[in-house]
């Protein structure tokens, strides 16, 4: 079992949404989140004044996955959150030691 | 307050002094003819103040009335952008008017399409000057009176395209609509243009606000398109029942003051006023609660919204019966247009600018040609009172608008999506119009 997060541009939330769930992942985590990369954020002027934007607005997703599924959600991820442009995030793919469905208390890959 | 309080007093006392001399001036149109003699126009000094108070009321129906109602409305990423569309169609309103809206909507009518052009940059008119069709308020009174009309309705449209529309396709929008659909279609009405001289009665701006605005608000949603995110999700609806507040007590001002005097009419014109917001709120509920099973917030303020856009026409016309009954149809039918056409035609309509105004104006105007008491206003005479052919009038008035209003619109959008596109792009629509358009937020949190 892996848990995948991609971090993406908000606006690609839906169209990656969509093609994973035409896969048939099982479910989400989206949170708004905040971060900078290697640009370290951007300046913008208000009112005339310049002012640091360290922490440009992103999308957090997080899907659990079982081990065979995730090269292809992952390249699915990739070909849907790509616009070849500076900002588009990462993918990080980690070991997943347990997962227990609350309600009925199923563990391993049968509470995905 | 206190100030408004002892103004509205001494205008309604004022009234009650000339009733006997002076006939109650109607919205409508001079029906009568000119006398041979001319009687030397006065300015009244109980219409004057309350025309400025009634003027400031309107003013206040915009900004900051519509902007918080729609604001409200709006995602909380599109917020500002929604605000920012009504503040600054009243800016343009406010300078396009005193340069060429006036003078072309009330100037000497030009083959009952358009006025002439004798008034442009308020040429002629000074401090003395008195209109013919108010003729006991100073005619800068007038003017702004009518600015504030004309604002309004421009701005009332963009509940229709907010959430995806570019800001600068709006500027284009307000400045363009304003100039080709507005002026003339108020000159059609209230300055001697063919509908005035056919008698079709709209008191305070049923087909000329609301028909009218209504019409650009659909053809706009279709030309626009849908929205990525389809959900009507309220950024903050504490402000939407805040605006729906400040609209009804503007509201006052917008078919009371269309007496254009401190008079009974004004009177007749304020009570009915109410009564249709009150009766509509408590109608929307009420179906909502039976239809969907609970009745929501925004139900009525949206039923109270649709109770005074369906009075406005009727405001000086009817008495208190065809008030509520005009306010029962106007809770009950916009919201099925809003819960049931909307959906069932798949037009995007944001904030329902059409399902509110487009069809409780329609809904007014007709009822006025049915519910027209002449003992309220001799100048309107309705079905139920013996005269058939005005319903006829009023249908033919709505349908001359919505005909217009509806071609005009789709060119104009044509037009500005040739300059300067009419859509923000995918990214900045999901980012949100706010930061997309102005690179601002409404809330740091």
């Amino acid at each position: 079992m892996k848990k995948i997060e991609a971090i993406i541009k908000p606006f690609k939330l839906d169209e990656v949404k969509d093609a994973l769930n035409s896969m048939g992942i099982q479910g989400m985590t989206v949170t708004e989140v905040k971060g900078f990369g290697r640009q370290k954020g951007h300046v913008e002027l208000y009112r005339g004044a310049e002012y640091d934007i360290a922490f440009i607005p992103k999308v957090k997703m997080e899907i659990v996955v079982s081990d065979d599924m995730t090269e292809k959600v992952v390249s699915k991820i990739l070909e849907k959150a790509k616009t070849g442009k500076i900002g588009d995030g990462k993918i990080f793919v980690s070991s997943l030691e347990e997962i227990i469905r609350i309600r009925t208390g199923e563990k391993g890959e049968t509470a995905i | 307050m206190v100030l408004l309080c002892f103004l509205l007093t001494a205008g309604v006392m004022f009234a009650e002094e000339q009733a006997q001399t002076v006939p109650p001036a109607t919205a409508v149109t001079q029906v009568a003819a000119p006398a041979a003699v001319p009687a030397p126009l006065k300015i009244d000094t109980g219409d004057t103040a309350w025309m400025i108070v009634a003027t400031a009321l309107v003013m206040l129906m915009s900004i900051p009335g519509l902007a918080l109602f729609y604001g409200g409305l709006a995602k909380r990423k599109d917020a500002l952008n929604t605000m920012a569309m009504t503040f600054v169609t009243f800016c343009i309103a406010s300078l396009l008017w005193v340069i060429y809206g006036y003078t072309f909507t009330f100037g000497t009518d030009i083959g009952g399409i358009i006025g002439g052009a004798e008034k442009l940059m308020l040429g002629g008119v000074g401090p003395n000057s008195i209109s013919d069709l108010a003729k006991t308020i100073p005619e800068y009174i007038f003017i702004m009176y009518q600015l504030t009309f004309a604002a309004i309705t421009v701005a009332l449209a963009s509940g229709a395209y907010i959430e995806r529309m570019k800001f600068s396709a709006w500027v284009l929008f307000s400045i363009l609509w304003m100039t080709v659909v507005y002026l003339p279609v108020a000159h059609w009405v209230w300055g001697g243009g063919f509908l005035a001289k056919l008698g079709a009665l709209d008191f305070a701006g049923g087909t000329v606000v609301h028909v009218n605005a209504g019409i650009a608000a659909l053809v706009g949603a279709l030309v626009l398109g849908k929205r990525r995110e389809k959900a009507l999700l309220p950024g903050n609806l504490t402000l939407v029942v805040t605006g729906s507040g400040l609209l009804w007590f503007g509201w006052f001002g917008f078919n009371a003051g269309s007496a254009l005097a401190a008079n009974g009419l004004a009177g007749a014109a304020f009570i009915n006023t109410n009564t249709a917001a009150a009766v509509a709120a408590i109608a929307w509920m009420v179906v909502e609660w039976m239809h969907s099973g609970k009745p929501t917030v925004l139900g009525l303020a949206s039923g109270a919204v649709g109770g005074l856009v369906a009075i406005t026409p009727a405001a000086g016309f009817v008495n208190i019966t065809g008030a509520i009954i005009i306010g029962i149809a106007a809770g009950v039918i916009p919201f099925f247009a809003v819960a049931k056409l909307k959906p069932m035609l798949g037009y995007d309509d944001t904030l329902d600018a059409f399902g509110i105004h487009g069809i409780g104006g329609t809904i007014g105007a007709v009822l006025t040609g049915v519910f027209a008491d002449p003992s309220i206003n001799e100048a309107g005479k309705g079905l139920l009172y013996g005269n058939p052919g005005q319903l006829w009038t009023q249908l033919i008035a709505v349908g001359a608008t919505i005909l217009y209003s509806g071609i005009m619109t789709f060119v104009i959008f044509m037009i500005i999506k040739a300059v300067v596109g009419i859509r923000v792009e995918p990214e900045d629509e999901v980012m949100g119009l706010d930061d997309s358009q102005h690179g601002e937020k409404a809330y740091n949190l």
